[in-house]
């Protein structure tokens, strides 16, 4: 029983890393851009609900929604935008260099110690079904995850904004030359990241309660793995990628002997490492493309 | 001279002009600039490999952390080690080398290391590659953190003689820069930035990707270990966390600023982020200016840094150097 009980709670995890992992996927498609400050939205968010704790849960959201997103759209237009066609490498350290600047500012403004910013607590209760016990937080982060997940793919399959979103990721050039819009495409794509790294940051903060200038960190880096490891070049692969990668994370975690536990990274890392030497243009890629050399 | 050997002598040059200047300057100042040549030195490391491959590491400061553990155990003091960290292999708690020694080991960690993960990571392109480059650094981390056999834990490593001064830095740097080059006019470096330029005509002509980034990583990794080495001989201790996440991303950035692709873009990227770091870290206590003291309100060095790291790339996408060497013709 025991063990059901952890897969569940892995679920619950891959889910959460989903939903990151869709949000940095869907920025990749567009514009090529692996967003290393995407975390730093969670941060912002984490910020938005310190300053307003105490206040009504119906505002607190969308308070930190449009925080997130005003300052998604206003790192597009100032410094993304102006990325477009730049090399990968230049891409990475210019997003490393506006991460590291959020981070720097937060630092500044709220210090390096951790701010209460407390918010739907009573999720961490727990109820038993049989000899289980199941944080409440478990199931509201599968539901609302495969919500979230299923209404950006309905978004993507059923609306024209949505279809001329997967008409850029496949092939930017080819879509413009068929009169799409690769600005309002693109802006839509920071505009969803945005509310998925809100989403996400909801189901992370009940049981991180503490924001800190590197709040989104750790998620944002492993989720970006997962993006990775399943296939960054289709939003659906990269999706499940983010979700394994924080599965495996949580069901690593429960195979470890207790003492072993702290070599939780390595055990994960070396699987990252197996995975990608075994699939390296994706583990749920249904074709396996030609790698050239 | 021919602008061959000005692609050699103009970096070194610039370095040991930088390091002279510094002595003009407080000793906090000085500190700040040996520092910079050290991480400089890690930076020329890690071009040595991205730079002629054309592919992005973030695992580089593995081989620097692996470097400086090394360097830092051997040259503790072997009772202290028996008190402090009595769970050490006998060989790293009984024994204890001299200064020099422990750089030549952290070159020699350093490049097994990288000979050992790259038989199998220089199969990978692109993210891959990069993803599974970082995977070793979280893989080495952890374990550097953790296996009390082998280092001191989540604690630091104390009393390290602080035996990098300003001629130890920049003969470090130099160093670096010279095997760079060495590395870079070889045939290997040739047929590398072949495979960069365009992998499928390298693959014609014979040339084997695998082969030349293999001999590109490990000498590489023995740079970064060497630079780990000199490192930790400038701190005087070190832990885990202080070769992570952070000096990854600020290594790579350096060498993104300066220029991917060229020895002189990984020179010129590193000194002039570590000199503007030196200046701002100064700022916060007040520059010495004559007849006005500006200062810096306390905290913002770390984001005019990186606000002027992102206006640098935005300005200049290529970097610096527009991925050119010293001295080298401008191409239109």
């Amino acid at each position: 029983m025991i063990w059901v009980q952890r897969f569940i709670d892995a679920i619950a995890i891959g889910a959460l890393f989903a939903l990151v992992a869709l949000g940095i996927g869907l920025v990749f498609g567009v514009m090529r851009l692996v967003n290393l400050a995407y975390g730093e939205l969670m941060m912002a968010g984490g910020y938005a609900l310190f300053a307003t704790a105490g206040w009504p849960v119906l505002v607190r959201i969308p308070v930190a929604l449009a925080v997130v997103i005003v300052l998604s759209l206003v790192l597009e237009r100032l410094v993304f935008r102006r990325l477009r066609g730049a090399a990968p490498a230049t891409m990475l350290a210019v997003t490393f260099g506006v991460s590291f600047l959020l981070r720097s500012i937060a630092q500044k403004r709220w210090s390096a110690q951790g701010k209460a910013m407390a918010i739907f607590t009573d999720l961490n209760q727990t109820f038993t079904v049989g000899s289980l016990r199941i944080k409440w937080l478990t199931i509201v982060a599968i539901v609302v995850s495969a919500a979230l997940l299923s209404a950006v793919q309905q978004f993507l399959t059923r609306t024209d904004l949505g279809l001329q979103m997967r008409a850029a990721s496949s092939d930017a050039r080819t879509a413009r030359a068929l009169g799409i819009r690769t600005d309002r495409v693109i802006v839509a794509a920071f505009v969803i990241a945005a509310v998925l790294a809100t989403a996400a940051l909801l189901l992370f903060a009940p049981q991180r309660p503490v924001v800190t200038p590197d709040y989104g960190l750790q998620i944002s880096i492993l989720a970006l793995v997962g993006v990775v490891i399943g296939g960054m070049d289709r939003i659906g692969p990269a999706t499940l990628g983010g979700f394994a990668v924080g599965f495996a994370n949580s069901m690593l975690f429960s195979l470890l002997p207790k003492g072993q536990r702290i070599f939780l990274d390595t055990a994960l890392y070396g699987l990252v490492i197996v995975v990608l030497l075994a699939r390296p243009s994706g583990l749920f890629q249904r074709d396996r493309q030609a790698v050239r050399v | 001279m021919s602008r061959r050997w000005l692609s050699l002598v103009g970096p070194m040059a610039v370095a040991g002009l930088l390091a002279l200047a510094s002595l003009l300057f407080s000793e906090s100042a000085q500190l700040q600039i040996q520092t910079t040549l050290v991480v400089t030195a890690m930076v020329v490391g890690l071009s040595v490999f991205c730079g002629n491959s054309g592919i992005i590491s973030f695992g580089h400061v593995s081989f620097v952390a692996v470097g400086a553990f090394a360097a830092g155990i051997l040259s503790m003091p072997a009772d202290q080690k028996s008190r402090v960290f009595k769970e050490l292999f006998p060989v790293l708690r009984d024994n204890r080398l001299g200064n020099l020694s422990t750089l030549l080991v952290g070159a020699l960690v350093g490049g097994v290391f990288a000979a050992v993960v790259g038989a199998a990571l220089v199969r990978l392109n692109g993210l891959a590659a990069g993803i599974a480059t970082f995977a070793v650094l979280g893989i080495t981390r952890n374990v550097l953190r953790n296996w009390n056999k082998i280092g001191p834990g989540a604690k630091a490593i104390p009393s390290i003689e602080q035996s990098t001064g300003l001629a130890q830095a920049v003969i470090a740097l130099c160093l670096c820069i010279a095997i760079a080059w060495w590395y870079q006019q070889s045939r290997s470096g040739r047929r590398l930035r072949a495979t960069r330029e365009d992998a499928a005509a390298a693959q014609g002509v014979g040339i084997s990707a695998y082969r030349e980034r293999w001999i590109a990583f490990v000498i590489s990794g023995a740079l970064s270990g060497f630079a780990g080495a000199v490192y930790v001989h400038l701190l005087g201790s070190v832990t885990a966390d202080q070769v992570y996440l952070k000096l990854t991303f600020l290594t790579l950035a350096m060498l993104v600023i300066g220029g991917f692709q060229s020895l002189w873009g990984a020179v010129l990227g590193g000194l002039s982020i570590g000199l503007v770091n030196a200046v701002l870290f100064e700022g916060e206590k007040g520059l010495p200016l004559p007849g006005w003291k500006p200062t810096l309100p306390s905290g913002t060095s770390d984001i005019v840094l990186a606000a002027l790291m992102v206006v640098a790339l935005l300005l200049r996408p290529s970097g610096l150097s527009s991925n050119r060497e010293f001295a080298a013709q401008p191409t239109s």
